[in-house]
């Protein structure tokens, strides 16, 4: 059965569109078929990181308003064949993401993908409410910093009141996925540790992605940090985040970055 | 070729770089004017539905924006029968999707660099 999943945050900037390229491709490249629905209306940007901005004929909105079909306006990944992308609209007014309109779309979604993977943009007006809005589960995604621990915290409290499955009485499956972690600025009490944020937004724990070089040169080269460089650090936690993801239990570790010839003679795929 | 590249390494910032330039050359041409890789689709569809009864499903556009060219691909499904169908045959459509011909209207627009 399709699962729909949000990526949301509230705060921006913290790698939600990242986020939802690398779980999409990591759940993808299991074999699994992955729908990922940009939501940002107006500031659309998973197409560019996704490598797939060249290609974009319809949106989610044409979608909405009946100009394409959902077939016409999905874009198949040119590395993964069982990886989909639907754009967000870069021009028209926000209006025109209705409720009813993303119900249709994530309703005909589920009769074709195993998962459905929704970017929220970040705030919580109509783009981030209505990303959520129909989501069997999220991933929260916090970076170990004041600001985006709180914004994250009114994001929960939002998935337990706003969403389809909260106002039928349900509770929506929640989960947190720490990005942009130093353990050793951590270790220093430079940084939050992970303890403090679990212990602050009590929600359990997804995965910890370690600040790397690798995230930035993945969005250079518009790929997936999991196909971009499937050993790098980044890339590893990932997956383990998209296994836990599917149920298998998988012990939570920060992994580290490889040797780096090592790594390089034997790890890096093309982009 | 991966111990090769590990001796020239180069960064990814270049690559970047192009893409952006060539994104954003199509962003900012498609704010100052209509799109013409849009209105180009949608002449030759309605071209095309003067002539037959084209069903959305059956059309299939892809677009590649480049630097210096880009491609609009139409991919139309027309049923041979189209217009003369007997009522057996109308009614098993489905079964008949190997025998539809089919019509590809391919063609490169030429973009006015970067603007």
């Amino acid at each position: 059965m399709a699962r729909v999943l949000v990526v949301t945050s509230g705060k921006g900037g913290v790698g939600k569109t990242t986020s939802t390229a690398a779980l999409g491709a990591a759940l993808a490249q299991t074999g699994q078929s992955v729908a990922v629905v940009d939501f940002d209306v107006g500031l659309r940007n998973l197409d560019l990181i996704m490598g797939a901005e060249r290609r974009v004929v319809f949106d989610l909105i044409n979608v909405i308003q009946g100009v394409a079909k959902l077939p016409q306006a999905l874009i198949r990944d040119k590395r993964l064949e069982t990886l989909w992308l639907l754009p967000a609209s870069q021009t028209r007014d926000k209006e025109a993401l209705t409720e009813q309109g993303v119900a249709a779309v994530i309703n005909e979604l589920r009769g074709k993908f195993d998962w459905v993977i929704c970017d929220s943009p970040a705030g919580i007006e109509r783009g981030a409410t209505l990303a959520m809005r129909f989501a069997d589960c999220a991933v929260i995604v916090t970076n170990p910093e004041v600001s985006s621990v709180r914004d994250s915290d009114r994001i929960i409290g939002l998935l337990d009141a706003k969403t389809e499955m909260a106002e039928k009485g349900q509770r929506i499956e929640k989960h947190l996925l720490i990005t942009r972690y130093d353990p050793q600025r951590a270790q220093r009490g430079e940084m939050l540790n992970i303890e403090d944020v679990l212990e602050i937004l009590s929600t359990p724990l997804l995965g910890i992605i370690p600040e790397s070089q690798e995230v930035l040169r993945a969005s250079n080269l518009g790929s997936p940090v999991t196909l971009c460089n499937a050993a790098s650090a980044p890339a590893r936690a990932y997956l383990d985040a998209a296994r836990r993801l599917k149920g298998e239990t998988v012990a939570m570790c920060i992994p580290t970055e490889q040797h780096r010839l090592l790594s390089r003679l034997f790890g890096r795929r093309a982009a | 070729m991966k111990l090769l590249s590990f001796f020239r390494r180069q960064g990814s910032a270049p690559q970047a770089r192009e893409r952006l330039q060539i994104l954003l050359s199509h962003e900012r041409a498609a704010g100052r004017q209509p799109d013409l890789l849009a209105i180009l689709q949608e002449e030759i569809l309605a071209t095309i539905a003067r002539q037959i009864t084209v069903e959305r499903e059956n059309v299939r556009v892809r677009i590649d924006r480049g630097a210096t060219v880009s491609t609009l691909e139409i991919d139309v499904d027309i049923p041979h029968a189209a217009g003369s169908a007997s009522a057996s045959f109308a009614s098993n459509r489905r079964a008949h999707a190997a025998a539809i011909a089919r019509g590809a209207v391919k063609m490169a627009s030429f973009s006015r660099g970067f603007g």
